[in-house]
């Protein structure tokens, strides 16, 4: 840094005033005082209001509003359109050249917002897996409150909304925002203020649901399900503006990934030259885009029964129950493919290259993400069986269910035949991936248990079924989202992760994760419901058994944070520009990626998976792809 | 050099304060929304632990014992000093022959499911209201229950009439106020932890009456934590 | 080891996974059809619950061979095809291969259809104890005993409409009978949950529910609420009894006896109730 640049720069102070983090803190605390104190306005005069506030639902969901407009205000989101209302030029990028400040406010640098998810989702991350530590402490003792009953039901609640929640963004969000432009050749995001948007009502969103301890918690668990919601304490209120935050930052990113890969592929980039990488993203958006918004207009309905007295959802006011059930799995289990999808992409856009061949099957690979996609929109009512809703249908259900099995078992061939006879590299990336086979069948398999109605009446809603999908989604999901982390952070900070600690990191995960969630299949066949504070004590064995694992779990993450940490601040030793010999265009760029991206748009002539072909690199520029600096 | 101290400086109270955030966070859900033990004092019959459980149940709980919630209905227990403690968790001992006295202060709320007006697990399957020995009230009067699933045990508790002189609109209820007493005795069994709730929707408000104070421990619910 | 030259050696790999996988299979499948696939809970305390092991035992022996052939191939893939710590060389470029992806596709879809079938048969047969709502589908013939499971926040109570719409908090039932449970709730969502008996079945606000049940001997059981429903949904666990006729005969007139006292205040038997007040106002 030159010393012309540090007399220009002004004092710290000067530099903390404008449209950044900090307003954005405080303008969103006084949104909510002034949401909190208008709705008490609103439905009557009452001084009381922090001493009682068990009847005005209003007052609580105007102050998450208010608080949340306040915050997007401070960040600078309105600047945009207040300056087209009155006919100035707007600024059409924000804070892409300012150093750490950037990653403090709305940046419309793709590589910025991609960087601010990596951080932002796994803080919460943490506090999500914070929650899982307690309620396995709880589970130690059979009949023993650590937490009391209703606490309790309050930290699973959050443990699970928030893991459902942020994690729909879990590789869409770092990864997808920051490679997806890349791997198609453009300069940034379609819509790149949208993209810093859907990052930011993430976090609003996160704190919110947090703050659902000082309103009593709410005892839903992440389904929500009606009527418990509205019996449920103000608590729910965070709730529900969280996931419907969640709902609209999904919406919002699905329709900026869409209309990005559709419009802004660089010339030559066909479809069938897409890395799979760019596909699963696609798919994902695509089911986000159609489920996320069923969601938002569930919870409003739900919104209104609590603070509105409306009785969508109360059966004794002509409402059902089952219309809460099916809104919120029509959009819920195309939600649990928005969470498996993108582990797919990730599995198959590495695994050729550390076994060094070309992606085998790349047509039936795509089949099989679209065609998950697809069905995973006609199988809601598998989470009905038991419930009482159309019985005659769940043939119908069993069936669309199984018949799921076959695109994601296209996944499964695609990445063994690219398996076979390669040369395969046991890196840290690669070690996480093929964890996901295993993970992955395991969870598929119970899955198969899950979705035959005979076998399903004793699983169902049982610890067999929470085993199930924490094998799909955590040994899916977040497996491939440490694969895609150990794999593409050299990129992203131009810095290496140490291997070793990465390596000792993975067995430690994996070992872990199995001895925590293998035995719960047991406990759930043997009679263990879900969400129980208090179980059978012939149980105690496996669930200290599976409470010391999970422990073991936490601190592998602990491992994980020790090794991010020491590399990135403290050993820092630079990366090379393509440290894993792919033929990918990321890895042809340097490390860190400029601002710009390309200095020129680069011509694909092939897919990034030519291994031990003849072909040249996989983008020939109108001039080089790097940037000259 | 000089960097690398700064650094493990930055990084260890960043540590530090990410832990005083999971301590306070960890002890906000300890302490919330729970209820401390009251353990009961016992007396002997013969060898035989016998206790004394004497409780008040009122509309709303009061300023003074729940500024948190003051206009939650509750359960109050009453010390060896007669001072009435917002407590649900109450220790007794096994295999123990237990006399409890409830004065309720609350009006009718009716109950759900008409069954729960007969007193069940108790002995003789009956219970003294004012005096008077029944085996069943008007579901419609319940005020309250007390009920112990795994012991099978239910009590309805009768009302206060809506048009009484000297109502207590809330705790602590001195016994000068309108009330009625129900006496009923039940015996512990093997040690454990048992639950007791309330089956009356008497939580104002909430669907069902089953929400707020219905669904906290340390209002109408809590543990007879058997030891 | 990896050192085979590829092309050359192709076939061999493949033959020998192919082997090992056969070899694995013939031991392992009928040993798990044999010995495991009975170990599966919930045990065979009734006709549903037979079913439900039966069912259990049958996808797991489809499962094995495939889980085998997994195992198999990873095992050999991840052992035979390791870099072997040289110069960083790429494997052969094989970009796809039809008969492969037809037979998987093909293979595939024929389990998958089977297990629909499989299962969809098993179900008819006598509705697996699952709740199949107010219009069932599997309805076992024969004459059938009705009880009725009412969930409210947080118990279960039981009707026996015909004696006299007899309500009682406790789950009794004869041996040998077969069962026509109608499943409800006064407030949330509950699920009645008899777990050696292998039912389970939604207690919605407004709903009727239907499960149907062949006890066989005499026996107790755990009944679990399996929805969350609230503060106590942990602890809403009770013990049902199945008991000889005579027993359940002698039982059903003590608890008249017993509940003489409310029997009046009772609501007429109905397949659904709606007490008031929903909102009770301060």
């Amino acid at each position: 840094m030159s010393a012309a640049a540090v007399a220009v720069r002004p004092p710290l102070w000067r530099r903390l005033i404008g449209f950044n983090l900090l307003t954005a803190c405080v303008l969103g605390v006084g949104g909510w005082y002034v949401g909190w104190f208008g709705a008490h306005g609103i439905v009557g005069p009452s001084l009381d209001y922090f001493g009682n506030i068990d009847y005005n639902e209003l007052s609580v969901f105007m102050a998450y509003i208010c608080g949340v407009l306040g915050f997007l205000i401070g960040l600078g989101f309105f600047n945009y359109p207040w300056a087209r209302l009155r006919g100035y030029p707007p600024s059409l990028r924000a804070k892409e050249n300012e150093g750490i400040g950037r990653y403090f406010g709305l940046c419309t640098d793709h590589k910025v917002v991609g960087m601010q998810y990596l951080v932002g989702i796994g803080v919460f991350f943490f506090i999500g897996g914070l929650n899982a530590m307690l309620i396995r402490t709880e589970l130690l003792r059979p009949n023993h409150q650590v937490f009391p009953a209703g606490t309790y039901l309050t930290i699973v609640g959050l443990h699970g909304t928030m893991m459902m929640g942020m994690f729909t963004s879990g590789i869409l969000g770092p990864f997808g925002n920051y490679f997806i432009p890349i791997l198609i050749g453009a300069r940034r995001m379609a819509f790149p203020r949208i993209e810093a948007l859907t990052f930011w009502l993430l976090m609003a969103g996160g704190v919110i649901l947090e703050t659902a301890i000082f309103f009593g918690g709410f005892p839903t668990g992440w389904t929500g399900y009606a009527p418990l919601n509205i019996q449920s304490y103000p608590g729910m209120d965070c709730y529900i503006i969280f996931f419907a935050l969640v709902g609209i930052s999904m919406t919002l990113l699905g329709l900026n990934m869409i209309a990005t890969i559709v419009t802004m592929r660089a010339p030559g980039l066909t479809w069938t030259r897409l890395p799979i990488f760019v596909w699963g993203v696609l798919s994902t958006s695509a089911l986000m885009v159609l489920a996320a918004p069923v969601l938002v207009a569930t919870l409003a309905m739900a919104l209104l029964d609590r603070a509105a007295q409306t009785s969508f959802f109360l059966a004794p006011g002509g409402g059902s129950a089952y219309l809460y059930q099916n809104l919120f799995w029509v959009f819920g289990h195309p939600e649990v493919y928005i969470l498996a999808l993108p582990g797919f992409a990730i599995v198959l856009e590495i695994l050729p290259v550390f076994a060094r061949k070309p992606l085998w099957g790349y047509r039936l690979a795509v089949a099989g993400l679209l065609g998950v996609s697809l069905l995973s929109f006609f199988v809601w009512q598998h989470h009905l069986f038991v419930s009482g809703i159309n019985g005659d249908v769940r043939p119908f259900y069993m069936l669309s269910t199984e018949l799921i099995s076959i695109p994601t078992g296209f996944t499964f061939i695609c990445g063994m035949m690219t398996l076979w006879r390669g040369r395969i590299r046991f890196t840290v990336p690669m070690l996480f991936c093929l964890a996901w086979f295993f993970n992955f069948l395991i969870g598929g398999l119970s899955g198969v248990f899950l979705s035959d109605v005979p076998s399903d009446v004793t699983t169902h809603g049982s610890f067999f079924s929470m085993a199930h999908f924490h094998y799909t989604i955590m040994g899916g999901l977040v497996f491939t989202f440490f694969a895609a982390l150990y794999y593409w952070v050299p990129k992203m900070t131009g810095f290496q992760l140490n291997e070793r600690l990465g390596k000792i990191h993975f067995w430690t995960m994996f070992i872990a994760f199995n001895s925590t969630f293998a035995p719960l299949f047991a406990a759930g066949f043997l009679g263990q419901p879900r969400r129980v504070v208090s179980y059978p004590s012939n149980l105690q064995f496996i669930n200290v058994w599976v409470s010391i694992s999970a422990f073991v779990l936490g601190a592998s993450m602990l491992l994980f944070l020790y090794n991010f940490v020491r590399s990135l601040v403290f050993d820092r030793i630079p990366a090379p520009a393509d440290p894993w010999r792919s033929k990918s265009i990321e890895w042809q760029l340097p490390s860190p990626i400029p601002v710009h991206n390309f200095d020129r748009i680069p011509v694909f002539s092939s897919d990034p998976y030519g291994y031990g072909e003849t072909a040249g690199p996989v983008a020939v520029p109108a001039g080089s792809p790097a940037g000259s600096e | 050099m000089r960097p690398a101290v700064w650094k493990l400086i930055a990084v260890f109270a960043f540590v530090a304060a990410v832990g005083v955030l999971i301590g306070l966070y960890v002890s906000k859900l300890t302490t919330d929304a729970g209820s401390p033990v009251y353990t009961l004092p016992v007396s002997s019959n013969g060898g035989h632990p016998v206790v004394n459980l004497t409780l008040e149940t009122v509309a709303a709980v009061g300023p003074s014992l729940s500024p948190g919630h003051p206009d939650y209905v509750s359960y109050l227990v009453r010390d060896t000093k007669g001072n009435w403690r917002r407590s649900t968790v109450w220790r007794l001992p096994a295999n123990a022959t237990v006399h409890v006295t409830i004065y309720n202060f609350d009006g009718a709320s009716g109950l759900r499911n008409p069954l729960f007006a007969r007193p069940q697990g108790v002995d003789g399957n009956t219970m003294v209201v004012d005096g008077k020995t029944l085996n069943a009230i008007n579901p419609d009067d319940a005020s309250h229950t007390f009920a112990v699933a795994q012991y099978n045990l239910v009590v309805p508790i009768a009302p206060v009439p809506d048009d009484a002189k000297h109502p207590c609109d809330f705790a602590p209820c001195a016994l000068t106020s309108d009330h009625r007493t129900i006496q009923f005795t039940f015996h512990t069994g093997a040690k454990g932890h048992y639950r007791w709730q309330c089956l009356v929707p008497c939580a104002a408000g909430w669907i069902d009456g089953f929400g707020g104070p219905m669904q906290t421990i340390g209002y109408m619910d809590g543990f007879l934590d058997v030891v | 080891m990896s050192a085979v030259p590829a092309g050359k050696g192709a076939p061999d790999h493949a033959r020998r996974v192919i082997g090992a996988w056969l070899v694995l299979s013939v031991v392992a499948t009928p040993l798990v059809a044999i010995f495991v696939g009975p170990l599966f809970p919930p045990g065979r305390a009734s006709e549903q619950a037979s079913g439900q092991v039966t069912d259990n035992t049958v996808m797991l022996t489809v499962l094995t061979p495939i889980i085998c052939l997994l195992l198999v191939f990873f095992v050999y893939a991840l052992s035979q095809f390791r870099h072997d710590g040289g110069a960083i060389v790429d494997g052969p470029p094989l970009r796809t291969d039809n008969r492969i992806q037809v037979l998987w596709v093909a293979v595939s879809a024929v389990v998958v259809l089977f297990f629909a079938g499989f299962g969809t048969y098993e179900l008819l047969q006598n509705g697996a104890g699952g709740g199949q709502g107010p219009g069932p589908v599997a309805v076992p013939s024969g004459n059938k005993l009705q009880v009725q499971v009412i969930g409210q926040q947080w118990m279960f109570t039981y009707r026996y409409p015909s004696y006299g719409g007899l309500e009682t908090p406790e789950l009794v039932i004869p041996a040998n009978t077969l069962i026509e449970l109608h499943v409800t709730s006064l407030d949330m969502i509950h699920s009645f949950w008899a777990y050696e008996l292998g039912v389970k079945a939604d207690a919605n606000p407004g709903v009727d529910n239907v499960a149907f049940l062949k006890t066989k001997g005499p026996q107790s059981f755990h009944i679990h609420c399996a929805e969350l429903c609230g503060l106590w949904h942990g602890y809403m666990t009770e013990t049902g009894h199945v008991v000889p006729p005579a027993q359940f005969a002698a039982w059903i007139k003590q608890q008249q006896q017993n509940f003489a006292p409310v029997a009046k205040y009772l609501p007429p038997y109905s397949n659904t109730y709606s007490p008031d007040p929903q909102r009770r106002a301060g």
